[in-house]
């Protein structure tokens, strides 16, 4: 039985027909909307290199029943830069070398997306490393990773909590 | 990934209706669920899509809290109520998984997350949990991440949840509905205890759904309550061993006191006689280590884990000690971590 997923990617509303339940948000954006910004790691949601924005949270697109997630707002890797202008995480990752063969670096970015909207690591690099466990990088550029969120957490003018306990 | 059927659920009777005939699974986060199938440990032939119903907020109730069965974990880690008055909840659900993954995963998931242990999630193995009568492929195996408590030889694999030791702990009350109406069942008696033969008897029949989580007011305990749990690696791994402490004192005297240990059994282990042993003892090193031998007591190993007892039995004392020392203002930057340094006191 064909369904039909009614879903917004990057702004941009899709009504895509689905002959396959099977079908995960990941495999939609890949394989339907040819968006292969988003990559496929472990396919176990252990990795993080498919992480997305849905409805404005990071989850693991390859654990997301593409049907569960009927009129969600999805963000991917493709929706963050406008035009030519890179978003202020993608520039932090360029600037402080954060990748190495690039393959964890959308979800990577994405995730940092996520972190910084959460608000809750701030300034500290401890909990920036504890709130990007979830993406794995094989090459191990974590200390350009971590710099690159703290220098984008910076520019995103967030109050850090502990501006906030200062205040 | 087998075929299955997808169909969402427009209300709690609905879904109750849907589950109620033979190969269904309720489908919520889908975080671990969607997991097992890819491996093929999970074949449900009908997806009963639960993540939209009215089950989504967290109510004040009495001075305690209703958590409804959709909650996503990160917003019960998050919520101002939890952290002021149920931290080591907090604690134990932000030492859980990664962020992606408490972003999706709901309270009535995490609760009904399968027991399992790589023997389970390996097709080709025997388990009795995945094809029972299958035998138990983990006995004699590799089980250092097996149970010490509460086995038997149909299993030994452990129910790996930190968010249900916590309440455990905290006493929580785990709400059901079903065919035949709605029941409670304790959080710390909710999942069975293997047996000879397997897995024992489910926790729900068919066509029931977990549909709440109910939290009694804390009382003296809101400020003493810490969540300590060790793991290969700091972050995103299950536990080794944890514990869920909570402590009530007066006068330089534990008037009340709660322990329940993670990554041990099928269960979260409640340790009702070490709790009782605590009370009218001063809270000091002394007095936690005599609790905590009491509550491994009847601890043996299932296999090549026997130094999960002595590691069960540390964290249980050091959890009562961060306990005793007071709830931080701000969660350590390393949630539940024993290496959290000087955030731990």
């Amino acid at each position: 039985m064909t369904s039909t997923l009614n879903i917004t990617i990057n702004g941009a509303p899709h009504e895509i027909a689905l002959d396959d339940p099977r079908a995960t948000l990941l495999d939609v954006l890949r394989e339907r909307l040819g968006l292969t910004g988003t990559k496929k790691g472990c396919d176990r949601g252990q990795c993080g290199a498919c992480t997305v924005l849905i409805d404005g949270r990071r989850m693991n697109a390859c654990l997301a029943l593409a049907l569960s997630h009927d009129w969600a707002e999805v963000t991917t890797i493709e929706g963050l830069a406008e035009g030519d202008t890179l978003h202020p995480v993608q520039q932090a990752f360029i600037a402080h070398d954060g990748f190495q063969c690039g393959y964890c670096t959308p979800g990577q970015i994405m995730s940092a997306v996520g972190l910084i909207a959460e608000g809750e690591a701030g300034l500290d690099p401890e909990r920036v490393r504890e709130g990007m466990s979830g993406n794995i990088c094989r090459c191990a550029a974590y200390a350009g990773i971590t710099d690159a969120v703290l220098e984008a957490t910076r520019a995103s003018g967030t109050r850090t909590e502990d501006e906030r306990t200062d205040a | 990934m087998n075929r299955f059927d997808y169909a969402r659920a427009d209300s709690i009777g609905a879904a109750i209706a849907a589950a109620g005939t033979p190969g269904g699974s309720f489908l919520a986060g889908g975080t671990n669920l969607l997991d097992l199938m890819k491996i093929g440990a999970a074949t449900p032939e009908r997806l009963i899509d639960i993540s939209r119903l009215p089950l989504d907020r967290i109510e004040d109730t009495d001075g305690g809290l209703r958590i409804g069965a959709m909650v996503r974990n990160a917003d019960i880690a998050r919520h101002p109520e939890v952290l002021a008055r149920y931290p080591a909840l907090a604690e134990a659900l932000l030492s859980g998984a990664s962020a992606q993954l408490r972003n999706a995963a709901t309270t009535g998931g995490n609760v009904m997350q399968a027991t399992r242990c790589s023997y389970f999630q390996d097709p080709l193995s025997p388990c009795n949990r995945r094809e029972p009568g299958s035998g138990c492929g983990a006995l004699g195996g590799r089980t250092r991440n097996h149970a010490v408590l509460g086995w038997d030889e149909g299993c030994i694999a452990v129910h790996p949840s930190d968010m249900c030791v916590a309440l455990a702990a905290y006493d929580a009350v785990v709400e059901i509905t079903g065919p035949e109406g709605s029941r409670d069942v304790p959080m710390a008696t909710f999942h069975p205890l293997p047996d000879a033969a397997g897995a024992g008897t489910p926790a729900l029949a068919e066509g029931e759904i977990v549909t709440h989580i109910r939290l009694p007011d804390p009382g003296g305990m809101a400020r003493n309550a810490r969540y300590l749990k060790l793991r290969e690696r700091t972050s995103f791994a299950f536990a080794l061993v944890s514990a869920a402490a909570a402590l009530e004192i007066r006068d330089g005297v534990i008037v009340s006191a709660r322990l329940a240990l993670g990554g041990v059994a099928a269960r979260p282990w409640r340790c009702h006689e070490a709790e009782a042993m605590l009370v009218g003892m001063v809270p000091t090193r002394g007095s936690f280590t005599v609790a905590a031998a009491e509550a491994l007591t009847g601890a043996t190993p299932s296999g090549d884990n026997a130094h999960k007892i002595e590691l069960a039995r540390r964290i249980a004392v050091r959890a009562l000690d961060l306990a005793a020392a007071g709830t931080p203002d701000r969660l350590p930057a390393l949630p539940a971590s024993a290496f959290a340094g000087e955030d731990n006191g």
